[in-house]
């Protein structure tokens, strides 16, 4: 007899005593709807819908949960580095000093007293925006939204990056764009590129509604947009009459090279839109984010985040004010860009260790993801199932594109691990893919080698052709 | 009843699995069972030792779940079961065992060729791929011989997307089978007990290719239920998966897809344990047979306890 093998050490038992023993509930769950049910609710669904995109993988993503499996797939900052006993002091001195109005509805701009935090923070990058031109939103991710909700008609054309954030490119097709991407390469966005598709739209008769872009530290290329790509961008936007939407969740993690200036300072805020968040600097569970906008811009996304959910958590305000008040944010962003430094330190050198040559990958100088390319053959998203195996996981780069590129990258997330499990993660990684380019070998008796044979390990941080290279 | 649900574990239709499970976790509740859920991992036996349920409802899809092994497990502790018994469902999961068990009871299904990953690294099968692609023709298929819902499954339009192809499907499992493209209506039909129940039909939306992502989305394949078929296609389609059914030894439950192609059926391969969420094929089938899904629930579990009822 074959001795049974059973899956799922470690796996959890969501019920853990028969039901009978408690007086039930009449239904914990709806009536399951029925196949007749389904097209009928087919039939009332918006046409927007039919665009949704589920995630990629999402049900291969839905193992990455399970406790044995490193997962480098997620975009986490390490809440773990909040004091607990700051975070209870704070909630106290809330709760005893202002339950009733933390408790309470606030302005749908936000408390100037949150603006006046958020001003600290884009201070430190330099920038000096009029709090009237401000809104504080649920998230930078409602920021996205409500940016969509008040510009993009079905069919506009918005312009992102390529690869893009993840979580952006649902929100586009939420809003039916017509998503064009622009390649990017290791000084982030290619100007050039960019200008070349303005002049075509021109000559179809089609103009864009936004370029968006995340130009420090991308989620999730990790590239940097460099200086000149910068100024030109906001020199494009002028002469254009069209919005860029930057946005800088990163910005104040930086781990190397000389700070930037983002693209709102260089523009002034009159064709840039600013999207921030605290969500990587203080805590993503809070969901406080922001965006700033020229007046008449700003007025229908107020508009817009009415109708969404009048206004931003007051608690989570109130929170943010004490911890702003505390003076020591500072100090903390100062403690996690040492942990992440060193994190991207060690996943780097595990990637020169344990990826095969025929690998590339970015060298971000911060945020929190490495993209790494492999040979054009692996899928990413079929070598998931392969890591998921070896218990580890990683985001296919296909998540990042509207099209169907990016199927031989996949983002890699450094902040969210410990440095045991991002070397360990690395190899396991490493090792898969080392199969994969040796059964390639096999079957097409092309010579590809599978292991590292360098020791330096700049060589393989070629992300991206260069600009003006060919191909 | 005391029943307990299988659901979960490592597989990599995990996802897939916690909704079957939930659904018929909500049925049972319904119908007045006693309920255990079980997200199936190390303490599985322990724990069914423990509480011994009268009846074990297996809803795991994939390696693990629908190969075999929990239903080993529950012979050896002596719970009755939902579904095919061992010896089905590891047929049912190799797609290359259960096509040759298909060919040998002389029923239709495509050519194809088998290879596990030393064939190609030690054995230089990859000097025959010219070979092969000349018997099976293009565009072929390229599949992970285990593994279910298309995870993997890919087609090659000529021989330079041949490699590729197998490198995905390597990625699934040891073994890949390359297949003839048959082109023809994609059907599916559902077995409970001995019966057939309604034909569906998966109409892909334009574009779409039969692929994972696609069969569990709502509103990206169409179902038809009961496909538009004529009394002889019917006929003939019900009757091969039928016999594919039986020749597979499957009882209880368990679903058949094929493809309806001009000179009649093909089948594909068979699912020991077809899909039991919201867009899944086989509540769909019950339902245009004038089942509920409480029925249906109720009946999968009078044919684990009474065999001969069926």
């Amino acid at each position: 007899m074959r001795k049974p093998n059973l899956p799922g050490a470690g796996a959890s038992i969501r019920h853990t005593s028969w039901m009978s023993e408690v007086p039930p509930p009449p239904h914990r769950r709806r009536a399951h709807t029925s196949t007749r049910d389904l097209q009928r609710y087919a039939g009332l669904f918006a046409a927007r819908t039919g665009v949704m995109r589920s995630s990629a993988m999402r049900d291969l993503m839905a193992i990455t949960a399970r406790p044995e499996v490193i997962s480098l797939a997620g975009g986490l900052p390490d809440t773990s580095t909040f004091p607990p006993q700051s975070f209870a002091a704070q909630m106290t001195r809330i709760a005893q000093e202002s339950a009733a109005e933390a408790l309470q509805y606030g302005p749908t701009e936000g408390f100037e007293e949150t603006k006046d935090c958020i001003l600290e923070v884009m201070g430190a990058e330099g920038m000096l925006p009029d709090p009237d031109d401000m809104i504080v939103t649920t998230g930078g991710q409602q920021a996205i939204d409500l940016v969509c909700k008040t510009l993009v008609d079905p069919g506009d054309v918005v312009i992102c990056e390529a690869p893009t954030y993840p979580g952006a490119v649902p929100v586009f097709c939420s809003y039916q764009a017509d998503v064009i991407q622009v390649e990017c390469d290791e000084d982030g966005m290619r100007i050039d590129e960019l200008e070349a598709l303005l002049e075509r739209l021109r000559g179809e008769g089609r103009r864009p509604k936004f370029v968006y872009s995340v130009p420090s530290f991308q989620n999730p290329a990790g590239v940097t947009m460099s200086l000149p790509r910068r100024q030109r961008l906001v020199e494009l936007a002028r002469q254009w009459e069209l919005l860029v939407v930057e946005d800088n969740p990163y910005g104040l993690l930086r781990y190397g090279g000389e700070p930037l200036p983002p693209l709102y300072q260089l523009d002034g805020g009159d064709f840039v839109i600013y999207i921030g968040t605290l969500s990587k600097i203080l805590s993503p569970g809070i969901r406080l984010g922001w965006a700033v906008a020229p007046p008449p811009v700003l007025e229908k996304i107020v508009l817009g985040k009415q109708a969404a959910d009048l206004c931003t958590s007051t608690l989570t305000q109130y929170f943010v004010r004490e911890y702003f008040g505390e003076g020591r944010w500072r100090q903390y962003i100062d403690d996690l860009v040492e942990i992440y430094r060193r994190r991207r330190d060690v996943m780097l050198e595990a990637l020169a260790e344990h990826f095969p040559a025929a690998a590339t990958w970015t060298e971000p100088e911060g945020g929190l993801f490495i993209w790494a390319t492999l040979p054009e053959y692996i899928d990413t998203g079929d070598l998931l199932a392969k890591a998921l195996r070896a218990d580890v996981a990683f985001v296919p780069g296909q998540a990042a594109y509207i099209d169907e590129r990016g199927r031989n990258s996949m983002r890699l997330n450094f902040s969210g691990v410990d440095e045991g499990e991002i070397r360990e993660g690395i190899r396991r990684i490493g090792r898969v893919i080392a199969e994969q380019i040796e059964l390639y070998g096999a079957l097409t008796g092309e010579d590809v080698a599978a292991a590292p044979e360098r020791t330096q390990q700049d060589e393989n941080v070629v992300p991206f052709r260069k600009a003006g290279e060919a191909g | 009843m005391r029943v307990a649900v299988l659901k979960g574990g490592r597989s990599l239709e995990r996802g897939v699995s916690l909704r079957s499970g939930a659904r018929v976790e909500d049925a049972l509740e319904r119908l007045g069972h006693e309920l255990l859920a079980l997200d199936v991992g190390a303490d599985l036996v322990r724990r069914l030792s423990a509480e011994r349920p009268d009846v074990a409802f297996v809803a795991m899809h994939g390696v693990g779940g629908e190969d075999g092994t929990a239903q080993e497990l529950l012979e050896l502790l002596g719970i009755p079961f939902t579904g095919p018994g061992v010896a089905a469902c590891a047929r049912c999961m190799d797609k290359v065992l259960a096509k040759h068990a298909i060919r040998e009871a002389g029923l239709p299904t495509p050519d194809w060729f088998a290879f596990n990953q030393t064939a190609f690294k030690e054995l230089g099968a990859a000097d025959a791929l010219g070979r092969l692609e000349q018997g099976l023709g293009f565009p072929l298929v390229v599949k992970p011989s285990r593994g279910g819902s298309s995870l993997g499954v890919k087609f090659a339009a000529g021989p330079g997307e041949v490699p590729g192809a197998l490198v995905a499907a390597f990625s699934y499992d040891e073994r890949v089978l390359l297949e003839r493209f048959v082109d023809g209506r994609e059907l599916a039909v559902s077995v409970l007990g001995e019966e057939t129940l309604p034909v569906v039909e998966a109409i892909p939306a334009a574009g779409d290719r039969y692929d994972f992502e696609a069969r569990y989305e709502i509103g990206r394949t169409s179902f038809v239920c009961p496909a538009e078929l004529s009394p002889a296609e019917r006929e003939a389609v019900t009757e091969v998966a039928l016999a594919s059914y039986r020749a597979l030894g499957c009882s209880g439950f368990a679903r058949v897809d094929l493809i309806l192609a001009p000179d009649g059926p093909q089948v594909l391969e068979a699912n020991a344990i077809p899909g039991l969420t919201d867009t899944s094929l086989l509540p769909q089938a019950a339902e245009a047979a004038g089942m509920s899904f409480e029925q249906l629930v109720e009946r999968i579990l009078d044919l684990a306890l009474k065999p001969a009822a069926a």
